[in-house]
């Protein structure tokens, strides 16, 4: 009975889906498929085997398990790091009223519509000068692609954060402040529990555009030790090696993606409500 | 104060205080070396500053600020402002340097062995790490020491058998061969051109063939002259012709006239500049389109299996994306790709100009309408039922209470964050860079492509295909700049008098 009504609405769904679907399957399918080569690759897999991931981890020539390391390592530090950093200035913003609040917020505003990549050319010319003195925070280490995501995190998080916390009644700080509580504790213990949901799918989209970043990325890290995913796997397709790479470059795709699909299916309920109240607050 | 305060108190003080030390340890000692007096006096205070502010209960908005601000200042509005200034130089490869750079480099690119030039037997050396040469002039036996700023002599050295020095205080010898490319690059400046290594264990003083000439501020060789040219920043000889090496110089608005007034520049800007544009909106009208239909099929209470539908759906959204661009790029693929297989035809899908468009606006819509998805479902989850419903007991049809009712109300919640997708898909790097890397390329122009937005544009002015002009490169960065600024700005002006009408 329900199918009859809404037969038309599943057709629709169901060729979206497959849409989705497509390159994911041709993605698993080329990973299984034994030969392993892009003109091999279909969408139906013809026999399977795990080939293409034996040798994705024993290829000399390039390490993807010290690339996924790498983009692991920064980017779950600069996801937390920057949340961190974001939340606060947006408590401070939220719950205290101090001079220069107003034109805070505003240049916060401006700022974040100046996307720090744009100034890539003047970061370049600023690490070249970085390198010849702090040689550990300048080209081919991680420490300074990490330094810069984390100096782009105010500008992209903090307003968001504070339409977070204005959520939170103020009634709720107000009493603590009556029992004593210093404004430290009232941060830790009562606020950042409060917003705790919110704040892992903000970590975690903060994570996933991180282990995305290409740009700068590809131009701090040239050697193949301190590469991220997205600039070692880059290589992987080069204009020589992309033909023989892409049952191995489809097994590294995977296991990219098992991690945070599983958090993104994990975090679904959350997610939704932690996108659309930036919109709400706007 | 409790206990557990008081602690917390102590801790995180000694805290600041360890942190700041260390960051001082390990930062000052390079400006000292280097003499980068303002850079010093800059870490001082910031470090005193920060001393100060968490060292007293005073000050409390600032405790939570401060930290992201610093990072804030140093890596996002210092190279901005920086790039607005390097937009009116001409900085860029053959002018990084200052005048004095470029004269030094003009000399040493002449440099050329004389006859009856000095002899030296060489060693090669290390003082605080740095390396240096270590010269027995073979006549008088005298040893010096040479490095990037002169000859000074040295006292106690003592000369071996082949000539070499074997031991000299305060100096580390460095076996032959190591460190190579720094003994290549190591020149001794002298009165008449410079000492260089000839092999492992000779150097010769070289004469510099062209000279500057502080009087006629010019470069001098034999019966050529090539005259500085403050303005453009060259040594010009009289037909016009300049010398390679050339240095920084303001050009005032230069870089941004350039994008006007040079025919091989500004065709392609304009056309780029419009692509651009066409493309941020079609990928932010696309993405939305399909992402609210799927969210309005679904939002339906005699629906089933939503959760399955919802989590197939945003499968596009949580892969990596940077690795299902490049995968989409072979699905496109002439020879091996997967659609020419599916269809059992053999196109160049990105070969033509508007293929590639297309092309890139459809891999686009894959990556994006999920989250778009997502967007339209909270808002609709805050949209009450009984409104739709109400409409549709005043007798209105599904598309007329869709129209006048849920869409202004969707419009509302999503306008900011369909602003926000625009200004992000008008700098979408990675797209463009991964699936088409700006082709096709028109046959006479490989520096521009019909895919390219300014973004991708920029940085192979920067740093691909060998150009390296950064001046022209931040100045267009500038106009990207303005160009959101605008955009946005407006547009929150509009949603901010919606709002007021619908509320």
């Amino acid at each position: 009975m329900n199918l009859k009504k809404t037969w038309w609405r599943h057709l629709f769904l169901l060729v979206v889906v497959a849409f989705a679907l497509l390159p994911i399957v041709f993605v698993v399918s080329a990973a299984l498929n034994p030969i392993g080569t892009l003109s091999t690759a279909e969408v139906v897999p013809t026999g399977a085997s795990l080939k293409n991931f034996a040798k994705l981890f024993s290829d000399p020539d390039h390490s993807f398990p010290r690339w996924f390391l790498n983009s692991v390592l920064i980017a779950l530090s600069a996801s937390f790091a920057s949340v961190l950093l974001s939340v606060m200035a947006a408590y401070a913003f939220s719950r205290m009223r101090f001079k220069g609040r107003r034109i805070g917020l505003l240049s916060l505003l401006l700022i974040q519509m100046f996307p720090q990549f744009l100034a890539i050319v003047t970061i370049y010319i600023i690490f070249t000068r970085v390198t010849e003195l702090y040689p550990t925070f300048g080209f081919d280490h991680i420490w300074s692609v990490l330094l810069l995501y984390l100096g782009g995190a105010l500008g992209v998080n903090t307003y968001l954060m504070k339409g977070f916390l204005d959520t939170i009644p103020k009634e709720l700080d107000e009493s603590a402040t009556v029992d004593g509580a210093s404004h430290a504790q009232i941060f830790w213990r009562i606020i950042m529990p409060l917003v705790a949901p919110i704040l892992a799918v903000t970590v975690l989209l903060a994570f996933i555009s991180t282990i995305n970043e290409f740009l700068i990325a590809n131009i701090f890290l040239r050697e193949d030790h301190v590469k991220t995913l997205a600039v070692g796997m880059f290589g992987m397709l080069g204009n020589d090696t992309r033909e023989a790479n892409f049952g191995a470059f489809a097994c590294a795709t995977l296991i990219t993606a098992v991690p945070t699909v599983g958090i993104f299916l994990w975090l679904q309920k959350f997610i939704i409500s932690g996108l659309t109240m930036g919109a709400v607050k706007g | 104060m409790n206990r557990g305060v008081a602690v917390s108190y102590l801790v995180t003080r000694i805290a600041t205080l360890g942190i700041s030390a260390a960051i001082l340890l390990y930062a000052v000692p390079p400006l000292v070396r280097t003499g980068s007096w303002t850079a010093l006096a800059i870490l001082l205070a910031a470090a005193a500053g920060i001393g100060y502010l968490y060292l007293t209960k005073r000050h409390v908005p600032a405790k939570y600020l401060v930290p992201g601000t610093i990072l804030l200042l140093t890596f996002q509005v210092l190279p901005v402002l920086y790039t607005f200034s390097v937009a009116f130089t001409n900085f860029g490869d053959g002018h990084r340097g200052t005048k004095q750079d470029a004269i030094l480099a003009i000399e040493r690119e002449s440099l050329a062995e004389v006859p009856g030039a000095t002899d030296y037997a060489l060693t090669v050396a290390t003082r605080d790490g740095r390396v240096v040469f270590l010269l027995v002039n073979r006549d008088t036996k005298q040893v010096q020491v040479g490095d990037a700023e002169g000859l000074s002599p040295v006292d106690d050295a003592e000369v071996g058998l082949t000539g070499k020095v074997v031991r000299a205080k305060g100096f580390e010898i460095l076996p032959a061969g190591e460190r190579d490319a720094d003994v290549q690059a190591l020149a001794v400046p002298t009165e008449r051109g410079a000492i260089k290594s000839v092999g492992l264990s000779r150097a010769i003083e070289f004469e510099a063939k062209r000279k500057y000439d502080v009087s006629c501020d010019c470069i001098i060789d034999g019966a050529n002259r090539w005259t500085a040219d403050g303005d453009r920043g060259y040594f010009v000889d009289g037909s016009g012709n300049n010398l390679i090496q050339g240095w920084k110089v303001n050009v005032g608005w230069a870089n941004f006239g350039r994008v006007f007034t040079d025919p091989n520049v500004s065709s392609n800007f304009f056309e780029t500049l419009l692509w651009n544009f066409v493309f941020a909106l079609a990928s932010v009208f696309v993405t939305f389109v399909l992402g609210m239909s799927v969210a309005l099929a679904l939002h339906s209470p005699k629906m089933k299996f939503k959760r399955t539908y919802r989590t197939l759906m945003i499968l596009p959204y949580a892969m990596p994306a940077f690795a299902m661009l490049l995968v989409w790029r072979d699905m496109f693929n002439t020879d091996f790709g997967l659609l020419n297989r599916l269809f059992g035809t053999h196109i160049d899908w990105l070969g033509s100009p508007s293929g590639a468009r297309l092309g890139l606006i459809l891999v686009n819509l894959w990556l994006g309408f999920p989250y778009m998805f997502l967007l339209t479902t909270g808002a609709l989850q805050a949209i009450p039922r009984e409104l739709t419903e109400a409409s549709g007991i005043d007798g209105a049809s599904p598309w007329q209470s869709f129209r006048r009712v849920t869409l202004p109300l969707l419009m509302v919640a999503l306008t900011p964050l369909l602003i926000s997708s625009f200004a992000f898909n008008f700098n979408n790097f990675n797209l463009v860079r991964f699936v088409t890397a700006g082709g096709p390329y028109a046959v006479d122009n490989n520096l521009v492509g019909k895919t390219d937005l300014l973004i991708t544009y920029t940085y192979r002015l920067a740093f691909e295909g060998g150009s390296g002009q950064f001046g022209f490169a931040a100045a267009i960065s500038t106009f990207i700049f303005i160009i959101v600024a605008t955009v946005s700005a407006i547009a929150f002006r509009r949603t901010r008098a919606q709002e007021e009408v619908y509320s």
